[in-house]
């Protein structure tokens, strides 16, 4: 047996931290080694966790998978080795080193492995590896850390302190003007809050890479499918304030006197907190406010920051609904409202944007509701974890008799965009074969049996055998599990080498390029989410090698104007009464009990809709 | 424990700089500061457990046992046993990698130790850069840089 070892290292001109925070990421070779095209890690595991598998794809089309088997953030160390690959690479075991040069501040890169190859085949792979591999790597990383021309690069001391130092993270600041059509008033004293620390230790939220872009929204989340989808990628201001001017409600309304009365402190509480045990509003409550109770986030951070409060809830003004509600449908957007990662909450704040009940009143101007109406909503801005309130109402819906209100509370947000990505972005037509990524999720349930209805032949992808089951039963007509080959193989195949028509990709980074490489000719892909990172930056000249269409539709562009909103509902109500698409709902909970809602959702351990009751 | 690491890259082989650090008995060949240095007992300069006994251009004196040499590893680690820095469990390695990427050296030196007076900062600045640093720099200039 030859064995056969290969060394290669070169100097970064870069601080050891900011190098060691791309190594470590072990999906993150697609973004910095020239030869990789596509990665993902199977299971949807954290990057740095021991025993990960990554799954990636080379720029030649070849499929290999290696597991991390070692990682020390201390010596900044991290060994694989190769489980699968198209080539005789017996035995590989590889380790990279990242080691500060504190002459200057740079970092000395060492990339060493030993494998057994076949005799005959033993200078072949050895320059494969050499070359190809560490040598492409190596210089990929020194040009993607070159200083820019020009740029002097301060010399450090010479001895710097060594103590591994943690990516940088990236802060998430809050500020900002509360978006909510209730402006949320402190009237009491209340303890300082917390600073907005840059905290990923319950959300797992935002994994920082070295320029600052979040590589993992999704964090160490096992299973994503669920909540892949990216319902508001509305984060800006502006856009926000579009969608609540376009709600009908005017920009210079002033503040609404929501008082909020926070409930002590904002320490964790248990979960199961009776009572609501907040004294009534001692703010200035508004003539004929009536009193709710709700589930306010006092402070950015975990699911305990969730505490009951009750809330002054005032009559409506014009163009605005006071709605007593029912059910609330718990979203993973609120999840990231909660930890700050979206802009869309400033603490403290009632979360929550979909919801069911009924309406109490209606203010000047309101022609289509009426006292007693049953209504549904899915829409910014934030509130809906509450008993009542009152909102704009041009994007709140009327609901009919076949429609429960915890099916509404559960299905609304994902079954409009099902619409939308079924009949606006994309018309799918009987025959065509259209792929549903992550396909056991929420929305990819209902775009399966949908899609399924409407005579397409769906192809789904989803990442265990359990959530294929469930998959199968929601009308795909073939399942392909991540991990046991690629799926644009599988596509191609089961296509006879033409490919999907359309691609509803809630992926992202993992998947985009796969996708590209399973379309047809002339073929449609739906970008909508990104669980698995951001999508990055594609040559759109590739493109035309298919002349593929890429879409990035926005929830918020989709619902933003009533009528069509209207219409669409229409047309989700009568699939829903009709049983062509049937909603999951596996989590009831009462609202008193929102914290462990989301940690539940943040667990990864519901399948299908949570509902909070009230 | 109090630690010191000093690193730089020099611009010429492995197997050039290694034979000059490795021996055990040549600091005076290429640091700035020592002034002559013997080997105790006469034993080879590369048996493991052997002593330096040497001086340094301000008349100090120190004595250092080898612990492991590896020109496997180009790796080299000793002890202090006498010094007038007052360090107490003062074990140091230097250590040599290659650069494949033109072919050059990287190389480390750290160290470990007690400060029994309580002045670690000031120790690990001393070491850290009159030593450490010092010695490198000028093994860079041997070599050109």
């Amino acid at each position: 047996m030859t064995v056969v070892r290969v060394r290669r290292s070169a100097v970064i001109d870069a601080p050891v931290a900011t190098v060691w925070a791309l190594l470590r990421d072990f999906n993150a070779h697609d973004r910095w080694h020239p030869a990789v095209a596509s990665s993902r890690l199977e299971g949807s595991r954290p990057v740095d966790q021991v025993g990960g598998v990554r799954a990636f794809r080379l720029k030649d089309g070849s499929f290999l998978r290696e597991k991390l088997i070692g990682l020390d953030d201390r010596a900044r160390r991290l060994t694989y080795c190769i489980l699968e690959a198209p080539l005789r690479l017996d035995g590989y075991v590889a380790t990279l080193t990242a080691t500060p040069v504190t002459d200057g501040d740079r970092t000395f890169v060492e990339w060493v492995s030993r494998f057994d190859p076949p005799e005959a085949e033993a200078g072949r792979l050895t320059r494969l590896v050499a070359e190809e591999v560490y040598e492409a790597g190596l210089t990929a990383l020194q040009r993607r850390f070159a200083p820019p021309v020009g740029a002097a690069r301060p010399v450090a001391a010479a001895n710097r302190p060594t103590v591994p130092a943690p990516p940088a993270l990236r802060p998430l600041t809050s500020a900002g003007p509360q978006h909510s059509a209730f402006e949320t008033v402190r009237t009491e004293t209340a303890p300082p809050l917390s600073p907005v620390v840059p905290t990923v230790a319950t959300d797992g939220a935002v994994r920082p890479s070295d320029d600052g872009e979040p590589t993992r929204p999704w964090g160490p989340n096992p299973a994503r499918e669920e909540d892949g989808m990216e319902v508001f990628t509305v984060v800006r201001r502006a856009e926000i304030e579009a969608t609540a001017v376009s709600g009908g409600r005017s920009a210079d309304d002033g503040p609404r006197a929501l008082a909020v009365a926070r409930s002590a402190t904002p320490l964790p509480r248990p979960v199961q907190a009776q009572g609501l045990a907040a004294p009534p509003s001692p703010g200035r409550p508004a003539a004929g406010a009536i009193e709710a109770q709700a589930i306010v986030v006092s402070r950015h951070g975990g699911p305990e920051v969730l505490v009951p409060a009750t809330v002054s809830v005032p009559p409506p003004g014009p163009g605005e609904v006071r709605l007593r509600q029912t059910a609330i449908g718990v979203n993973y957007i609120d999840v990231y409202c909660r930890t700050g990662f979206f802009d869309l909450l400033t603490p403290p704040a009632v979360p929550g944007m979909e919801a069911a009940g009924v309406v109490v009143d209606v203010g000047p101007g309101v022609t289509h509701l009426a006292p007693g109406d049953r209504v549904a909503y899915a829409c910014p801005p934030v509130g809906a974890y509450a008993t009542a309130r009152t909102m704009a109402a041009a994007l709140v819906l009327k609901l009919p008799a076949a429609i429960d209100d915890e099916t509404a509370a559960a299905v609304l947000l994902k079954g409009l965009t099902a619409e939308f990505l079924l009949h606006q972005v994309h018309a799918v037509r009987a025959g065509e074969v259209v792929v549903v990524h992550a396909a056991a999720g929420g929305v990819g349930v209902m775009l399966c049996q949908w899609a399924s209805a409407l005579g397409a032949a769906v192809i789904g992808t989803v990442s265990t055998e359990e959530k294929a089951a469930l998959a199968r039963r929601a009308g795909c007509d073939l399942v392909v599990v991540h991990g046991r080959e690629p799926f644009s193989e599988a596509v191609l195949r089961a296509t006879g080498g033409r490919g999907a028509d359309v691609i509803y990709d809630a992926i992202g980074r993992d998947s985009f390029t796969a996708s590209v490489a399973a379309l047809a000719v002339r073929g449609h892909l739906v970008s909508f989410g990104q669980a698995s990172g951001p999508v990055g930056a594609h040559d759109i000249g590739a493109f035309a090698s298919k002349s593929a269409t890429i879409s990035r539709p926005n929830y918020g562009h989709y619902t933003a104007d009533p009528e069509e909103l209207r219409a669409m509902a229409a047309r989700l109500f009568t699939v829903l009464a009709a049983g062509t698409v049937q909603p999951l709902i596996s989590t009831r909970l009462p609202l008193s009990a929102a914290a462990e809602a989301h940690a539940r959702l943040e667990a990864r351990a519901t399948v299908g809709s949570t509902v909070l009751t009230v | 424990m109090a630690k010191v690491f000093v690193s730089t890259v020099i611009g010429a082989p492995v197997g050039q700089v290694w034979p000059v650090v490795r021996d055990f008995n040549g600091l005076p060949a290429w640091t700035p500061f020592a002034a002559e240095s013997r080997i105790e007992m006469g034993a080879p300069a590369d048996q493991i457990g052997c002593v330096r006994n040497f001086s340094l251009k301000d008349g100090a004196r120190l004595r250092e046992r080898l612990l492991a040499l590896s020109d496997y590893d180009f790796s080299m680690t000793y002890s202090i046993l006498e010094s007038p820095m007052g360090v107490e469990d003062y074990v140091a390695t230097l250590a040599l990698k290659p650069v494949t990427d033109g072919d050059r050296t990287y190389i480390e030196w750290t160290a470990e130790f007690r400060a029994p007076a309580g002045n670690d900062q000031e120790l690990v600045t001393f070491i850290g850069q009159g030593v450490f640093h010092a010695a490198l720099q000028a093994l860079k200039q041997r070599f050109g840089g």
